[in-house]
């Protein structure tokens, strides 16, 4: 019961780190591309970028945390699966969601 | 006199009847007329006929409601009724349901009060303007119909999820400020089988014919349940 509720204690607090990411994500790549940009470009004004880089990795474990306990109980309820098994895949899942997003943000902030 | 044509689930077939139309005549009327003159081994259930006990619930043309209080005027799409079992509950035979599991899903969610005094302690005094009771005022006529249970898409989904009318109870008890067993409940409901699952669909509440909100009932054991997991009472 304890790790059920933690779960979904986490889930929700993600939720709401998500909007605000979300939200900051849009505005700057509207804000940014005005007038046309290059991958050159975007890359000269992010990489070094600490603060940025700080901003994206919590972005990215929002996500990490947020994705897989949704994806937990949409393949219980519509699947049926549940149980260890499910678990473990998806906490393999969100391992996937941590390599590939920190990836990205290594590659764009680093 | 008008005719109702009427189609009955029994089993894996439809039955079909014709029943006189009548002045205010509820669906349990209808039910009731078909049993007592067009065929006597339809299987029903019900009771109070008034609404109180909670007994004669069936799916009326696609929707779960109390036929007692059912109007077939309010119902009945050019003359016809579909009436069948209960959904979410296994059916025993025709129109009755096997309501265990609903009531065993109460005493799961701990549906008990669960009170210290004894016999010869005087009687709780509690303010009826205090803001614990009047929580515990708004949802506490469910008669147990089973209605919002049937309702409810998060029962078809997971059958062990406890159903908005346990947690209906769990939540009216949890405003019971005579109640000790607080914690105990609250670890109860909590989970993937308790409120944590509810999607806010609002079946329940949209079925209730009581008019009651299990939905708002189960959002305020989610937020019971946060502030217990907080305080790490849970």
């Amino acid at each position: 019961m304890r790790s059920q509720t933690f779960l979904w204690i986490v889930q929700r607090a993600s939720a709401a780190v998500l909007a605000l990411c979300v939200l900051v994500h849009l505005a700057t790549i509207i804000y940014a591309v005005r007038g046309g940009l290059t991958g050159a470009e975007i890359l000269a004004r992010t990489r070094g970028s600490a603060a940025w880089f700080a901003f994206y990795s919590l972005f990215v474990l929002a996500v990490t945390v947020h994705a897989p306990i949704g994806l937990r109980a949409v393949l219980g309820e519509w699947l049926g699966w549940r149980g260890r098994s499910s678990d473990l895949t998806l906490l393999l899942f969100a391992m996937l969601l941590a390599w590939m997003g920190m990836r990205a943000v290594r590659t764009v902030f680093a | 006199m008008s005719v109702l044509r009427v189609s009955v689930r029994r089993g894996d077939a439809w039955q079909a009847f014709e029943v006189p139309r009548r002045e205010s005549q509820t669906v349990l009327d209808v039910v009731t007329h078909i049993q007592r003159h067009l065929d006597p081994t339809l299987a029903y259930r019900y009771a109070c006929r008034v609404g109180m006990c909670g007994s004669c619930a069936m799916t009326v043309n696609g929707a779960p409601r109390w036929t007692c209080r059912t109007h077939v005027d309010k119902v009945a799409k050019e003359g016809r009724l579909e009436i069948s079992p209960l959904g979410n509950l296994p059916v025993i035979r025709d129109l009755v349901t096997d309501m265990r599991e609903f009531f065993d899903k109460w005493a799961r969610a701990k549906g008990q009060f669960g009170g210290e005094r004894k016999r010869s302690d005087d009687f709780a005094l509690l303010s009826p303007v205090s803001g614990k009771r009047k929580l515990a005022d708004v949802n506490i006529e469910c008669i147990g119909c089973a209605v919002c249970y049937s309702a409810c898409d998060v029962v078809a989904w997971n059958p062990d999820y406890l159903g908005p009318a346990a947690l209906n109870r769990a939540w009216t008890l949890v405003n019971d400020e005579r109640d000790k067993a607080q914690a105990e409940r609250l670890r109860a409901v909590a989970g993937d089988a308790g409120c944590l699952s509810c999607h806010t669909h609002m079946s329940c509440t949209e079925r209730c014919p009581k008019a009651l909100s299990p939905t708002a009932g189960i959002a305020g054991l989610k937020r019971a349940t946060l502030k217990a997991a907080l305080r790490g009472e849970l």
